[in-house]
């Protein structure tokens, strides 16, 4: 009887124990409320659980990864109260959320709990912080070292899109792969992507500054498209379907000897599970490639971060930030350090991150942070695919480009 | 009936009909003849991980005033309707003009996204309903004649293609079809053309959606008319074979004059369930070789730049197209139906 009291007793003591421990361990004062919606992948997992973590005595922490969290986004954090107190999101997102007012800024939190933040982490809106940046993403070049070496190629000769033309040139036609390249090209979000990527290789600018004015009919675009034509030519007929999981089967499966890639994939490639020891041993990465003489690299640089919600109580808000700073931690970081390209303090950069690192250091641009840049990425997307399967010219395809850019952003109220 | 009686035995479901079906194609209308208000833009400097730079934004307050005066957003009248996105009567008058032969006019129409769009639709409908007619009666009859214990399991693996859910379905068969699938690699094998790839041409990826659609639709035409079959009268039949009648005649001049009011009915639900082609689009992943109507409405509510007046007109259309399909259908059951009263 005395030994289970003991038992019932200790128990106790244990729970009690845990929740203060959970209660000093994350510092959140009072009960509160805490809701995180995000995309669902390995390095948000790692985030959401670390910020779990601040669960109990009155806090409560729900999450859902949903990898269709961009539709349910603004009709949920419209709602007041909002459905989520916190958000991950990216370049792009950030600013559809901005768009519809959903966000609050975030200058007294980071004042008051976000003392182990780099400067850098912040994104700031006209000097008001509105997302913690953790992880830094971008496409860059994936590429297979012994291949390279057979045909007489070393790393440093496929730092342009001219030259992993030639080395794709030469792959082929010493017969080892007919189809060496691969890009993210499937129709729609991905090719739009491609399109952005190699147009910021050109460094000049998508829309008259200061307007919504689209400016891609010109000569940086009929480059911009003639390479990725070029580039598609040494890829297989299906391209038009290639999104990233294909791509990335194809790597693994050793059908590749180089493609851009998002840097999220490094990780993927490199671990032991679906591919062969002779693919992962020559995976190698580098900077995204520049091209036509531009000096940066064609690729945008992304960062995924948290935000938010504009309508929680702000207890609620606070309590959300502090589960969140817990959530990209130090500690979590040391956890899971191969999994992302963290932006947090502690990291240890290791090869599946220098190719994102190697494509920022070499000057690449972010991703156009514009309120109209969602809609030429969806023009782009649909407007490409008979360009680059030969139905019609360049000119033709910038033409369709800029007039459905025009329609969606007139509807958008843009133009 | 008395009249009084007939309303209050029809208010229910007239009642359902107005909540779930009338009133939600009105506010679809009212959508479809509204654009979003004129965004407010100012610069502002944007900083983040990667340096800082001067952009863009909206001016969230002087938004929200303009959207709180008026809610709906600009009225535009038919403008989305008119657009280049939808029937584009600029676009298509231009082309018009300017084109020296009608293939160029249509290679022209073709590279507008409606009439892309359409093309397939309306190919894909057409096609895949008189197929899927036809099979279904070859199959049902097949099925008839079997002996007893063989029909339960025929029909049970018969009917599989429509139990599986279209997305997951049509999913399979993309993975199938791949150069590395078992049926793509199997055709590379037949045609001795290692580069042969279903997903790579329109015209092969048109036919596979075909091939899809008939394979995914046969098995509802199949068990309508195996009903059908086992109201044929036993007696007619019997004396078609005393007078000499082979199995062939018996189909033609029997079996399928019972079968025309199914053949009506499969018709109908073929042609509407036809022209709202989905699924397989997102699963074979052929946006760039095929796209149709429902998948531009799918396509302006899911990206990044959603737009719902658009989708709202690009519904309305759709409407507007199945009630041109099945009009001739539905002229004639009524002209039968009044014929039958009289």
């Amino acid at each position: 009887m005395s030994t289970i009291k003991t038992i019932a007793l200790t128990a106790t003591a244990a729970a009690i124990l845990t929740s203060s421990a959970a209660f000093a361990e994350c510092g959140i004062q009072g009960s509160a409320n805490v809701s995180i919606l995000g995309n669902d992948f390995p390095a948000l997992h790692a985030v959401f659980s670390a910020a779990e973590e601040c669960a109990g005595s009155g806090v409560t922490v729900a999450k859902n990864h949903n990898k269709d969290f961009k539709n349910l986004m603004v009709p949920a954090l419209s709602a007041n109260p909002a459905e989520y107190s916190a958000l991950t999101v990216a370049n792009g997102t950030l600013v559809t959320l901005m768009n519809s007012d959903l966000v609050r800024p975030l200058d007294e939190l980071v004042a008051k709990h976000g003392s182990s933040l780099n400067k850098s982490q912040l994104v700031t809106v006209n000097g008001k912080v509105m997302a913690v940046a953790f992880m830094a993403n971008a496409q860059h070049l994936f590429y297979r070292s012994d291949i390279l070496g057979q045909v007489g190629l070393s790393a440093n000769e496929v730092q342009t899109y001219e030259q992993v033309l030639t080395a794709a040139k030469r792959i082929r036609e010493a017969g080892i792969m007919e189809y060496p390249v691969a890009l993210n090209t499937k129709s729609g979000w991905n090719l739009g992507e491609e399109f952005v990527n190699m147009y910021l290789g050109t460094g000049a600018d998508m829309f008259v500054p200061g307007t919504a004015q689209v400016s891609i009919n010109n000569a940086d675009g009929v480059a911009t498209l003639n390479m990725l034509k070029d580039l598609v030519s040494y890829s297989h007929p299906d391209f038009l379907t290639f999104d990233s999981n294909a791509t990335q089967a194809m790597w693994e499966g050793g059908k590749l000897a180089l493609a851009t890639m998002w840097g999220s994939r490094a990780v993927g490639v490199l671990d032991d599970e679906g591919s062969t020891e002779e693919v992962v041993m020559n995976t190698d990465f580098a900077a995204a490639p520049s091209f036509n003489g531009g000096s940066i690299p064609a690729s945008s640089l992304w960062w995924d971060g948290f935000v938010i919600s504009k309508n929680v109580s702000d207890a609620d808000a606070e309590a959300s930030f502090i589960a969140m700073m817990n959530g990209i931690s130090t500690e979590m970081v040391q956890a899971n350090n191969s999994v992302a390209t963290w932006l947090i303090e502690g990291y240890v950069p290791s090869k599946a991150a220098s190719g994102v690192a190697a494509t920022a250091m070499n000057g690449a641009s972010p991703y156009p942070m514009l309120p109209f840049m969602g809609a030429l990425h969806g023009a782009a997307g649909s407007e490409l695919s008979d360009f680059l399967q030969g139905k019609e010219s360049a000119q033709q395809a910038l033409s369709d480009m800029e007039a459905a850019y025009n329609v969606a952003a007139t509807e958008k109220g843009f133009l | 009936m008395p009249h009084r009686t007939f309303f209050w035995f029809i208010i229910p479901s007239l009642a359902a009909m107005i909540l779930f079906i009338a009133l939600p194609v009105i506010s679809v209308l009212i959508q479809s003849m509204h654009v979003e208000h004129e965004q407010v833009l100012i610069s502002a400097e944007n900083c983040g991980p990667f340096g800082c730079k001067q952009v863009v934004i909206i001016d969230t307050a002087a938004t929200a005033q303009i959207r709180a005066d008026q809610p709906l957003g600009r009225f535009s009248g038919f403008d989305n309707y008119t657009n280049r996105s939808h029937l584009a009567f600029d676009e298509v008058s231009l082309a018009w003009g300017s084109s020296d032969s009608i293939s160029d006019f249509i290679k022209q129409m073709l590279n507008l996204p409606f009439y892309k769009a359409l093309a397939f639709t309306l190919t894909y409908t057409f096609v895949v309903t008189p197929f899927v007619i036809v099979l279904g009666l070859a199959i049902a009859l097949g099925v008839n004649a079997l002996p007893k214990f063989a029909k339960g399991p025929t029909i049970f693996v018969s009917l599989l293609p429509m139990i599986v859910t279209p997305l997951i379905g049509s999913l399979i068969l993309f993975w199938m079809i791949d150069g590395d699938g078992v049926i793509g690699a199997s055709l590379q094998l037949l045609f001795n053309d290692p580069d042969l790839s279903l997903k790579a041409s329109p015209s092969l990826t048109w036919m596979m959606l075909i091939v899809y659609g008939i394979w995914h639709s046969a098995p509802f035409s199949f068990i309508v008319f195996y009903a059908g079959l086992q109201s044929v009268p036993a007696d007619t039949l019997e004396a078609a074979t005393i007078d000499g009648a082979n199995r062939w005649q018996r189909i033609r001049y029997v079996v399928v004059p019972y079968m025309k009011p199914l053949v009506v009915f499969i018709t109908l639900m073929q042609l509407m369930d036809n022209f709202r082609v989905f699924e397989p689009i997102v699963s074979f992943a052929s946006e760039a070789s095929a796209t149709s109507l429902s998948w531009i409405i799918y396509q302006d509510l899911t990206q990044d730049a959603q737009l719902f007046g658009s989708a709202a007109a690009t519904s309305m259309l759709t409407i507007v197209g199945v009630t041109i399909l099945l009009l001739p259908v539905l002229i004639r059951t009524w002209r039968d139906f009044s014929r039958t009263a009289h």
